[in-house]
């Protein structure tokens, strides 16, 4: 095989990881970091969608069943670390690599200059996202699951002021516990199974005595919990309005997808254990209250924001109950939507969170005033007096204002509305469609009947709350302030918003061949059998090839 | 040794908890720390309890596992050290910034009633 096609599954990390440190040795030249960091999310950019050519059936030749591994060192399959490569990881990397390229482009405008090392810390933070989609070992993901999460605690930080610092305070703390949890989660199972290859552990797991069977499921269950708390599932996602509001404008944009890793990993370890029947949040009952139950949070959380990057963070909190709702459902039956909508909602979060720093100005000046954000009465006033003094500045902005930026601004939060709302015309709407319309498919027992219909009214639900909430929002944005300055915009802020729009929009116009891709990646979940032979298989050839050529 | 290991866990782990739930940052990283030191120690000991055995084979001997201790438990501890060590340094440097920012200890940067 092609030599640099082999070594292509360990890019997304080798990319980010060297961009990063290079990017250190430049500190003078701004340009050259920016050239850098833009190269780098580009290649990133190419080398998912190759991956992600190459795990559909065009080139079966290379990788037999679309999965790819590449096992670091040459290390046989349980003793080594692999790299794993199937259809939704590399949806996951090119879904990362679309938005990471989208806020980059729109913080090279300003953000990248209101604090330091901005570029590595964002470059560590796609190695993170991306070694953790890739990656096929339990204790792997949590190192990975570090990496991202120390690298979002800088940019949380990034441009700094006592709101940020406050929120970044508990992220911080919450996040620790959650990674010792993860620990605890992981050294049970390892106790319990020896063995952290995720593929290895299915089919052990399986194999348990019934003794160690309980001690096993506390494992399983404690790491279940750890990785909730990263999805932001209800009651431990106290931190997420407060620390995405008080983000910068294109890291929040990228922090939408740090929910989608805790995601991510329930449904991955979560379709590997299930042919084992264990228990704990993975795949049973439990997520599908607790997703029913965040979806709740997030609607009323909704409706009480009085400010837009605090309903645009509920967004993504209903977002994430959706998805974990959809697979405590049934993941077999709902897989293809719920990745589906996956895509959509980060996408569109993503430009809506960059949107937001252009329609609150003042929020993007690290201005204590209007930055804070403890009661929405306060929040409401502060709102009213950042917009008047709007502290524009002009030093050295060398972009050219785009004459028409409040039709542009009010166009792109018109579709961001209509995606987060899921109503036609934009892709929001297919893909709740596509999840009601499998909800409803769901094989009728009874008890499913009816977790089906309380998931199609929370679906509803969430459709109504977004519409009442974001026209509020918009009229107070667009209409009500009377002679107030208008936002001027750079093409380099604009772009990224339309760009992901336009992403939406595309998903909207060929959803047929999109989703028929969901699907086989939803059916390589529901038939984990291939992704474990995958694995264990590769490596053991691997080690085969190794011994005969010694 | 099984007894007073786990107590030493029980007790650090205990501790740990309490002191997190303070509401003054001090308190709080000291809390993560004991936490993360139990948390070292029962990842440590998932590889079963064991005295005077290397983990490292001999490539003389036929392998036998019961003479040699588990050494991934070991890999394992040595990086979760390590990623806590750092993320709590970081989060030292946080709660100094967040000290000078807020003027007060207090982790929600505010005193509260009472």
């Amino acid at each position: 095989m092609n030599p640099l096609l082999m070594h292509l599954p360990v890019m997304p990390v080798a990319i980010p990881l060297f961009a990063g440190a290079i990017m250190l040795f430049v500190q003078d030249s701004r340009r050259t970091r920016a050239f850098i960091a833009v190269g780098a999310v580009l290649a990133q950019l190419l080398v998912g969608a190759l991956l992600l050519y190459m795990t559909t059936d065009a080139v079966l030749d290379i990788w037999p069943k679309g999965i790819g591994v590449y096992s670091i060192g040459k290390w046989p399959a349980p003793f080594g670390i692999v790299l794993v490569v199937d259809r939704l990881a590399a949806l996951m990397l090119v879904l990362t690599a679309t938005v990471a390229s989208a806020a980059l482009l729109y913080s090279l405008a300003r953000w990248d200059r209101v604090g330091v090392h901005y570029h590595p810390l964002f470059q560590l933070l796609l190695m993170g996202l991306n070694g953790a989609f890739l990656t096929g070992d339990l204790f792997n993901l949590f190192v990975f699951v570090e990496v991202l999460l120390a690298a979002s605690y800088g940019l949380l930080l990034h441009g700094s002021g006592a709101p940020r610092v406050k929120a970044g305070l508990h992220y911080i703390v919450v996040n620790l516990v959650a990674s010792l949890l993860f620990l605890i989660g992981v050294a049970i199972i390892y106790g319990v199974a020896g063995t952290l290859n995720m593929a290895d552990l299915a089919p052990r797991a399986a194999q348990l005595a019934v003794s160690d069977r309980g001690l096993f499921d506390v494992g399983a269950t404690i790491l279940g919990i750890a990785f909730l708390v990263k999805a932001a599932v209800w009651p431990l996602n106290f931190w997420l309005p407060m620390t995405y509001s008080a983000a910068g404008a294109p890291v929040a944009a990228i922090f939408s997808l740090l929910t989608k890793v805790g995601v991510y990993a329930i449904i991955r370890v979560g379709s590997l254990l299930n042919e084992s029947g264990v228990h704990g949040p993975f795949g049973s009952d439990w997520l599908f209250y607790g997703g029913i139950a965040t979806i709740a949070f997030g609607i009323i959380g909704m409706l009480a924001a009085h400010h837009l990057p605090r309903v645009v963070a509920y967004s993504v909190i209903v977002s994430s109950g959706t998805l974990l709702a959809a697979a405590g459902l049934d993941l077999n039956a709902l897989g293809a939507a719920a990745l589906f909508y996956l895509c959509v909602s980060v996408l569109a979060s993503g430009a809506f969170f960059m949107l937001t720093g252009m329609t609150e100005r003042a929020r993007t000046h690290f201005a204590d005033s209007a930055d804070t954000a403890p009661l929405p009465a306060e929040t409401y006033g502060a709102f009213g007096s950042g917009d008047s003094d709007d502290p524009m500045d002009t030093e050295d902005e060398v972009g050219i204002a785009i004459p028409a930026a409040m039709a542009f601004l009010g166009l792109a939060f018109v579709c961001c509305a209509l995606l987060v709302a899921g109503l036609p015309p934009l892709s929001g709407f297919v893909s709740k469609f596509a999840l009601l319309s499998a909800a409803v498919g769901v094989a009728p027992t009874a008890q499913s009947a009816v977790h089906s219909w309380v998931f199609v009214v929370a679906m509803l639900g969430t459709g109504l709350a977004a519409i009442i909430s974001l026209t509020r929002m918009g009229m107070r944005l667009f209409w009500s302030v009377m002679g107030r300055t208008t936002p001027r915009l750079r093409v380099i802020e604009a772009a990224p918003v339309a760009f992901l729009i336009l992403g939406c929009v595309i998903m909207t116009v060929v959803a047929e061949p999109i989703m028929g891709f969901m699907v086989a990646a939803a059916e390589g979940l529901s038939a984990p059998q291939t992704y474990i032979d995958a694995v264990l298989s590769a490596d053991t050839n691997a080690a085969l090839a190794a011994e005969a050529a010694r | 040794m099984e007894i007073i290991f786990a107590l030493a866990i029980g007790v650090l782990s205990g501790s740990g908890v309490w002191l997190l739930l303070r509401p003054r940052t001090f308190q709080v990283i000291m809390g993560l720390s004991l936490l993360a030191y139990a948390i070292n120690l029962f990842i440590f000991a998932m590889g079963r309890l064991a005295i005077d055995r290397a983990p490292i084979l001999d490539p003389g001997d036929v392998p036998d596992p019961t003479l040699y201790a588990d050494p991934v438990p070991q890999a394992l501890v040595l990086t979760a050290i390590v990623i806590s060590f750092a993320t709590t340094a970081l989060l030292l440097v946080v709660i100094l910034a967040s000290r000078g920012l807020t003027g007060t200890d207090h982790v929600d940067g505010r005193e509260g009633e009472a």
